[in-house]
């Protein structure tokens, strides 16, 4: 994806307010962070070539300019196993408000950790990074910074993480990978500093970290 | 722009003096410079007359002389023409105390200025002000000079956008003896901003470390105003009122959201190694903590004590500030009790804090300071001194002081604040050692030095 196509495809979320999930995680992909494999399908067969190249586990989110919280309307069916689960879960969907297709996408497994930016009013473009999930507001376990971020900044953002422990392979589970870590938080501090003008804030949440790979499980992009 | 005239005035006019009401804010302003500071002052009514003997000008032009500063207070329909005046007569900069522009919704009347003196480069504080205290040089704030607190001539600068906050810490500073190099209340900062006053006292050489109250910056500012301040060489203290944020304003993003106003400032601030200071007792214990020490420091504490008490408490708000107390080895401390009093010896306890007990002499004292000056793992020394006990005498505050300037390893000191205590207190802070009078304070002053760096 090109500067150019980046800037259109912005500029057709615009009147919606924020850019759908599957246009979002096209963005990123082209930053070089990683998002999972996924395919966007408006009807259920569509799907299937994809199903059966991957194999399940599978996830499925509903597509719709009008849910931007997916989770909140029950529109992200995670762990499905069948071809049964599936089709439901298009027929359950499709009935949702302005519903334009599903995004059926491989589930990355790791670490939950959110990575965000705002656009602040007295500092310019900011980087969020922490503990990520659905209750990421209830623990509040983030750091900030003025983008853009040099890599010098990453470890002192990891350290200054109430949980900063569980990154490092708590009782035996597997440690982050710092090495991608620095780099998704590096590429994305680029993605915010040439999209500053365009956006009010983003959050990726999860980012799904292991001692392999960060992967963007989900994305929102909101537009000022 | 050039600063110099403004805060470092030869000649100053005072415009809008009452030739009736002499506790008018302009009579005030000429009453307490007017051959009090060495500076030359001329007041100004577009009547003309006299006031006190003195020829009052009708106009800026009128004055003889060259005209440095301008002192401002008119009602603020006026303020334009005089201002126009007093660019139009080459004088330097104005301070303008007057009140009536943005503050009441005026924002025409205030743009007015600055458009005007941008043209001319001319700068002017204010509006909505009282402008500038300068120690033994000038001082323009409308408060009668015997309702002042003047604190000593020092190095650290104070720039606040509220005046009252700005005299207020000046009281604070007299009683803590830190002395001021220059006192600016900006006010309505509709020309002269906090990033304009940065620039200007890195490069004066009167000033050491400055502190800056800041209601909040102006779209994209304070960006601005930190990178500024990252690559200042001089401690930059910031203290920030309005934290909480006003109302429950719906996000649509969890970083919104997280990320609120004050967070994001507090934090930037921290990353850039700009010294944020919470709540005022940290502003006063930063500034002294910083006038005396500019070097960041990793806040590896020694803890010297007369009394096992003060020495647990220490470490309690050391542990609660983050603030590691490394124990010493027992070769360390070995080599410690060695130069010690032949009567504590054998009672004291080194492994840190180290408690020298209430038979401590002077001597163990600085022994003990000498040898954790020295000590890799130890990079701030507190001494915590309890005079009343009676191997402590009025000299210990000089003799340590002279470590810091051996070892130059900080040195912080405790000694509770009362009169009969003094001539030990100026030992330390004459020789340029920080003396706190609370262990919480002592504490902080060690934070300060700490978050100079950045994080």
């Amino acid at each position: 994806m090109l500067k150019k196509e980046i800037g259109k495809t912005l500029e057709t979320a615009r009147p919606n307010g924020w850019v759908l999930e599957p246009d979002a995680k096209a963005i990123l992909d082209a930053y070089g962070i990683k998002i999972p494999r996924f395919v966007r399908a408006a009807q259920w067969e569509e799907a299937l070539p994809f199903v059966r190249d991957h194999g399940f586990p599978l996830v499925a989110k509903v597509i719709s300019p009008r849910i931007l919280h997916k989770s909140d309307v029950g529109g992200v069916v995670p762990g499905i196993e069948s071809d049964e689960e599936l089709h439901e879960t298009f027929q359950r969907f499709s009935k949702m408000e302005a519903f334009q297709g599903v995004l059926v996408e491989e589930m990355a497994v790791g670490r939950e950790l959110m990575i965000g930016a705002k656009v602040d009013d007295q500092f310019g473009p900011i980087i969020l990074f922490g503990m990520g999930g659905t209750a990421v507001e209830i623990y509040k376990d983030t750091v900030l910074r003025m983008a853009p971020l040099q890599e010098k900044d990453i470890p002192s953002m990891i350290r200054n993480l109430k949980a900063h422990l569980l990154l490092e392979g708590y009782r035996g589970s597997e440690p982050v990978n710092k090495g991608v870590l620095t780099k998704t938080l590096l590429a994305f501090s680029n993605l915010v500093m040439d999209i500053h003008d365009s956006i009010e804030s983003i959050d990726l949440n999860p980012v799904l970290c292991s001692s392999k790979q960060c992967v963007v499980a989900d994305a929102r992009i909101v537009l000022r | 722009m050039k600063f110099r005239a403004l805060f470092r005035p030869k000649t100053m006019a005072v415009i809008g003096v009452s030739l009736r009401n002499d506790q008018h804010p302009a009579n005030v302003v000429f009453n307490k410079n007017h051959l009090r500071y060495p500076v030359k002052v001329f007041p100004v009514n577009s009547k003309g007359g006299s006031l006190h003997g003195e020829a009052v000008f009708k106009n800026v032009a009128d004055i003889p002389h060259k005209v440095d500063l301008a002192v401002i207070a008119v009602q603020a329909e006026q303020v334009p023409e005089i201002l126009a005046q007093c660019i139009e007569s080459g004088v330097e900069g104005a301070a303008v105390i007057s009140g009536g522009f943005a503050e009441i919704g005026r924002n025409d009347l205030q743009q007015a200025l600055v458009s005007m003196a941008r043209k001319d480069h001319f700068p002017f504080i204010g509006p909505n002000c009282l402008g500038i205290y300068a120690p033994a040089t000038v001082d323009t704030f409308f408060l009668p000079i015997e309702r002042m607190v003047r604190p000593e001539q020092g190095n650290v600068a104070v720039v606040s956008q509220s005046g009252g906050i700005l005299v207020d810490q000046m009281l604070k500073f007299k009683e803590e003896g830190i002395g001021l190099s220059l006192g600016v209340s900006i006010g309505n900062k509709a020309m002269i901003r906090e990033i304009d006053l940065l620039k200007y006292l890195e490069k004066d050489p009167a000033t050491k470390v400055m502190a800056f109250y800041v209601e909040g910056f102006a779209r994209g500012e304070g960006r601005d105003f930190v990178l500024a301040a990252s690559r200042c060489r001089k401690p930059v203290i910031v203290i920030k009122s309005g934290k909480t944020a006003g109302g429950g304003r719906a996000v649509a993003s969890h970083t919104a959201s997280l990320a609120g106003d004050y967070e994001v400032f507090s934090q930037v601030l921290a990353q850039m190694g700009v010294v944020e200071a919470k709540d005022e007792l940290e502003l006063i214990s930063f500034c002294e903590a910083l006038s005396c020490y500019q070097v960041p420091i990793e806040g590896r504490m020694g803890i010297i004590t007369g009394s096992g008490g003060h020495g647990a408490m220490a470490v309690d708000v050391c542990s609660s500030h983050g603030l590691p107390v490394p124990p010493l080895t027992v070769p360390k401390q070995e080599n410690i009790r060695t130069d010690l009093s032949r009567s504590i010896k054998k009672i004291a306890s080194l492994g840190n804090p180290l408690d020298l007990t209430g038979s401590a002499i002077d001597e163990d004292f600085v022994t003990a300071a000498r040898h954790l000056s020295t000590l890799p793992e130890i990079d701030c020394v507190l001494m915590l001194l309890l005079p009343y006990l009676p191997g402590i005498t009025a000299d210990l505050g000089a003799r340590l002081s002279s470590i810091y300037e051996k070892a130059g390893k900080p040195l912080i000191a405790y000694v509770p604040h009362v009169e009969k205590f003094r001539m030990l207190i100026e030992g330390f802070e004459l020789n340029g050692v920080p003396v706190s009078h609370s262990i919480e304070a002592a504490v902080l002053m060690a934070e300060a030095l700490r978050r100079r760096q950045p994080c």
